[in-house]
């Protein structure tokens, strides 16, 4: 809506469209590579979606294969699938987005209030940390663990008398086992965001709260907590705008792409990439995806028009 | 302020604020929690480190243990006899990294800087166009089908490295952080007649050098531990990036063991590879470079983070 009254503006103005296009040369030429780029590589994709609506066949193309109607969509809602990988993603996601915020803001807090400041910067750099490793690093970490024959939780267990566990088909233990990397890999990158807003809050805040008395904890619960809340709205409203797209390498890579866990492990994008690589049902595939970018778009622009009620500042649009 | 107070007032200022801070005792119990989470990021980690230079027999006996009865180097040794094809996956994701970075950088960089312009006519629309792509995407299919079909990214490097050259949200913080150089600068730089390519390079990027240099480590890292792209698009495993590799390793060293130019060789060492330790030494070598570089580059990413806000 902005743009359009952008555009009227322009043509309100006296100048050609040449002249303006002449003036502005120089920095679209600036603006170039990057638009080719996006124009390439995230535009030129889209007519990819067109497949969702058709058989797809290799000679004939992405435009040339047969049209099919909603054929594929029809396929995929009467499987459970559809069902199964939309409850799945949901779930964890609003889980993570959960436990994420608050343990964010509980660890940003205490980092905060840590008496030796060094070595809360210490603490902060060591949790961060797992953020910077790739998902394969981490499906490594986690076999050293999990590994049936060699892995250190098996030997504990049989060391301590209790029957070893298959963990790469054990379907009830990896709800917690995915949650807990999750966490693990980004609640240092997302509590470096609310420590930063931390640092921001006025110290006048405290000073006259100490002044009338308050302990420590009212402190945090009635300055710091309200301080923190625009930027844990926003975030967590973002979170949610992105709650249908799942993190693809947390759910491949983790359980090893094992058979027997994706009851528990599939998710859309998983779901998406097996259908494309593995059993080459491009038609199922694409119209899996296109639910997945039509349903997430609506979440966004949804998350966004929330945002701007709440916290105008901070939405992205 | 506090001087106008006086010294003693500022000393009764300093004694609250002493007043304020948590008690010894609920000090202690969060450096025992977060102790405590300490462990929890590094032993993973160093059980990898320990198991790859544990020996195979002591794998064999102990499982992957934190204590080890044997210590060995054979891991590292079979990766550098027979590893030319760790050398080459390496060469590609050291090249990736570092063109891809630069390029990424590159266009990035005058972009935001266009978009940051209020003065330039195309802002708006361009802008919406570069946000659009945060709010919607084809996903892996169609972006799949597209980049082969059309684009003839089909098991080619520039399928690593041009697909994640743009990234909106980078475009953000750098846009934000251009504006808070005073326009009067660019003002300035135009009367004394420089050109607009010039005025970036010459005024406006130095000043940004810490937004550039947050959002260059952010897509340094992106490249050097991308996976995803190299098992979508390569289909010929000699051009795998060292992440792809390592994935492709969850099963077996076997392809490691064919990749050997030295048939007698490898029939000899296929024999008793050590695939265990094997495993966890090329996960040790993907992520040394990123873990050597951590402690340099942690501090602009805390800076950048702090810089970019959320929004525009």
């Amino acid at each position: 809506m902005a743009n359009k009254k952008n555009i009227k503006c322009m043509s309100g103005d006296k100048k050609s469209f040449f002249e303006t296009f002449k003036k502005s040369l120089p920095l679209t030429l600036m603006a170039l590579p990057a638009l080719i780029v996006i124009i390439l590589f995230k535009y030129l994709p889209l007519a990819g979606l067109l497949l969702a609506f058709k058989r797809f066949n290799v000679r004939q193309g992405i435009f040339g294969s047969m049209f099919v109607g909603f054929d594929n969509f029809k396929f995929l809602f009467q499987t459970s699938d559809a069902w199964v990988i939309t409850r799945n993603t949901i779930l964890y996601n609003g889980l993570f987005i959960l436990l994420d915020v608050v343990l964010a803001v509980s660890i940003a807090i205490g980092l905060n209030e840590l008496l030796n400041k060094r070595r809360a910067k210490i603490y902060q750099t060591i949790f961060m940390a797992p953020y910077f490793l790739s998902w394969v690093v981490v499906s490594f970490m986690a076999y050293s663990l999990f590994s049936v024959d060699n892995g250190l939780f098996n030997h504990l267990l049989s060391f301590l008398g209790l029957p070893e566990v298959n963990w790469y088909s054990a379907t009830g233990k990896w709800p917690f086992i995915l949650t807990f990397f999750q966490i693990w890999k980004t609640v240092g990158y997302s509590t470096v965001m609310y420590l930063s807003s931390l640092t921001a809050i006025s110290n006048d805040y405290y000073e006259a709260a100490i002044i009338d008395g308050a302990t420590k904890w009212q402190q945090i619960k009635n300055i710091t907590i309200p301080c923190l809340k625009p930027m844990m709205i926003v975030l967590v409203i973002l979170a949610i705008g992105r709650i249908f797209y799942a993190d693809f390498g947390l759910f491949y890579q983790l359980p090893r792409d094992s058979g027997p866990l994706y009851p528990a492990t599939q998710v859309i994008d998983t779901y998406v990439y097996r259908a494309l690589k593995e059993t080459g049902n491009v038609g199922m595939a694409s119209a899996a995806g296109l639910y997945q970018s039509v349903v997430g778009f609506i979440l966004v622009v949804g998350a966004n028009l929330v945002v701007r009620k709440i916290e105008p500042d901070s939405a992205l649009f | 302020m506090s001087r106008f107070f006086g010294r003693k007032a500022k000393d009764e200022f300093n004694d609250d604020l002493k007043i304020n801070k948590i008690s010894k005792k609920a000090n202690g119990i969060l450096n025992g929690l977060f102790g405590i989470w300490v462990l929890i990021c590094i032993l993973p980690l160093l059980l990898v480190v320990i198991v790859s230079f544990s020996s195979e027999q002591s794998i064999f006996e102990n499982g992957y243990s934190f204590f080890p009865s044997e210590w060995s180097l054979d891991a590292y040794n079979f990766f550098f006899r027979l590893g030319d094809q760790l050398v080459r996956s390496y060469g590609i994701t050291i090249f990736v990294t570092v063109f891809g970075t630069l390029f990424s950088m590159f266009i990035t960089a005058m972009f935001a800087y266009v978009l940051s312009r209020s003065d330039y006519a195309y802002n708006k629309i361009f802008t919406f166009l570069m946000l659009f792509t945060m709010l919607f995407n084809g996903g892996i299919v169609a972006n799949y089908m597209v980049n082969t079909q059309i684009l003839g990214l089909g098991d080619s490097i520039n399928a690593l490295i041009f697909p994640m050259s743009i990234n909106a949200f980078y475009v953000i913080v750098l846009r934000t952080f251009y504006k808070s150089i005073p326009m009067e600068i660019i003002e300035a730089a135009r009367i004394d007649g420089c050109s607009e390519a010039r005025t970036f390079f010459q005024i406006v990027a130095p000043l940004s050098k810490p937004g550039l240099a947050t959002i260059g480590m952010f897509t340094l890292i992106a490249y050097w531990n991308d996976w995803f792209l190299g098992m979508l698009y390569i289909v010929d495993q000699k051009k795998y990036p060292v992440q792809t590799l390592l994935w492709s390793m969850q099963n077996s060293l076997e392809f490691m063991k064919q990749s050997s130019v030295n048939a007698l060789e490898y029939s000899e060492m296929a024999k008793n590879a050590p695939t265990d330790s094997g495993r966890m030494a090329l996960t040790v070598l993907v992520v040394l470079p990123i873990l050597l570089a951590y402690p340099y580059f942690q501090k602009y990413f805390v800076k950048g983070l702090t810089v970019g806000g959320v929004k525009g």
